[in-house]
């Protein structure tokens, strides 16, 4: 077949039949991997609750939804607060469960946009066990920073950003989660 | 054209990483360790397989002067299919990889081939030089992202060879990935002379 002229109607013609079809397959595929993904999406969640509250089983008797965007998921096992801040590539949305007198019983990174290598270990590097390990610690009697700031956490090396925004999370949890416990 | 020679002419002679020098942000920025190396190179070749083949069934279609903003919405669409489905149906593949998916968008490499290969070829030619290019920018991706962990961390593939403590940390942030590229390709250069 003869390559089509670059007249104007061709031109005109072409891409927008070009776009239309690709945003008609793009709209079929989004419809299609909006379940499973969704689904998938509330899997990890349950399975990040049961995580950061070192339980095999967990029943979420109640989910509030806290001011910018903070959620508290109320459970037989303590309580998980769901909650971001802005890390060095984007948002750093992170689950953090508490004990009743407030000590981190364990954390959970959910979605993050930070350096792959550097930033990015923020999933592992603040767990028990690890370098900058916060588990069991309570932020009521300090507020957690990193040691560059006077605090005595570990920053991730080479990312500090990213290690300051994750404390900051951490410590905005704790605050939701003791607004959230006196109210009751 | 031979197919098997296509192949063959992405991974050693039009090596895109070391030869034609294209993709060089996803090159320098996703190669902080062996592993994310191999996955970018990986999600790469398999965008850029469906690219040239579909390039090069609308090439006719097209006419000249509006083949750039055609070949950019094909290229957007598959990949954003790519990250959908693999979202959907393989999320733990997707929790490694997904950082990367959009990256390959922006890859030059993926154009570069749609217009350099694509555009002048068959549909089967045209997925041999996928798989060639992709399989060239994944080896390279791995062994930069090998030289930079191992240097960086001691460790290649996460497997400790030579204890943390004495990694240079200058290879795993941006300038080491100056330096590493910068040896490599001198070393490639010399062994294709010889």
């Amino acid at each position: 077949m003869k390559k089509l002229e670059s007249s104007f109607k061709n031109m005109a013609i072409v891409l927008t039949l070009i776009s239309v079809m690709a945003g008609g397959v793009l709209a079929w595929v989004n419809q299609v991997t909006e379940g499973p993904i969704a689904q998938i999406k509330e899997e990890n969640l349950a399975k990040a609750i049961k995580a950061v509250l070192r339980a095999d089983e967990v029943k979420v008797s109640q989910v509030e939804t806290l001011d910018e965007g903070s959620i508290a998921y109320v459970t037989d096992k303590g309580m998980a607060i769901q909650t971001a801040s802005t890390g060095f590539g984007g948002e750093l949305q992170v689950l953090v469960g508490f004990d009743e007198q407030g000590c981190i019983k364990g954390y959970s990174v959910l979605e993050h946009a930070e350096t792959p290598g550097l930033g990015a270990k923020a999933g592992t590097w603040f767990q028990e066990g690890s370098k900058g390990n916060i588990i069991g610690r309570n932020p009521g009697d300090a507020p957690l920073t990193v040691s560059k700031d006077g605090g005595d956490v570990d920053a991730i090396t080479a990312s500090t950003i990213t290690s300051r925004a994750f404390l900051k999370a951490v410590n905005q949890a704790y605050e939701l989660y003791k607004k959230n416990v006196e109210q009751k | 054209m031979n197919n098997l020679k296509v192949i063959l002419n992405g991974i050693v002679k039009e090596n895109p990483t070391f030869v034609l020098l294209l993709g060089m942000c996803p090159t320098l920025g996703t190669t902080s360790s062996a592993i994310n190396g191999m996955s970018m190179g990986l999600a790469t070749m398999a965008v850029l397989i469906f690219s040239n083949l579909l390039i090069s069934l609308i090439k006719n279609l097209v006419p000249d002067m509006v083949r750039i903003p055609c070949y950019i919405v094909v290229i957007a669409s598959l990949v954003t299919i790519l990250q959908m489905c693999m979202q959907a149906f393989v999320p733990d593949l997707y929790a490694t990889l997904g950082l990367f998916i959009p990256l390959i968008v922006v890859n030059c490499i993926i154009l570069g081939r749609a217009e350099a290969f694509a555009a002048k070829n068959g549909p089967i030619a045209s997925m041999c030089d996928g798989i060639g290019i992709g399989i060239g920018f994944t080896l390279a991706l791995t062994l930069l992202g090998s030289v930079r962990e191992l240097l960086g961390t001691g460790k290649i593939f996460n497997l400790a060879l030579v204890p943390e403590d004495y990694g240079m940390l200058v290879f795993v942030l941006a300038p080491g990935a100056f330096i590493a590229l910068g040896y490599l390709i001198a070393i490639v250069n010399r062994i294709k002379k010889a």
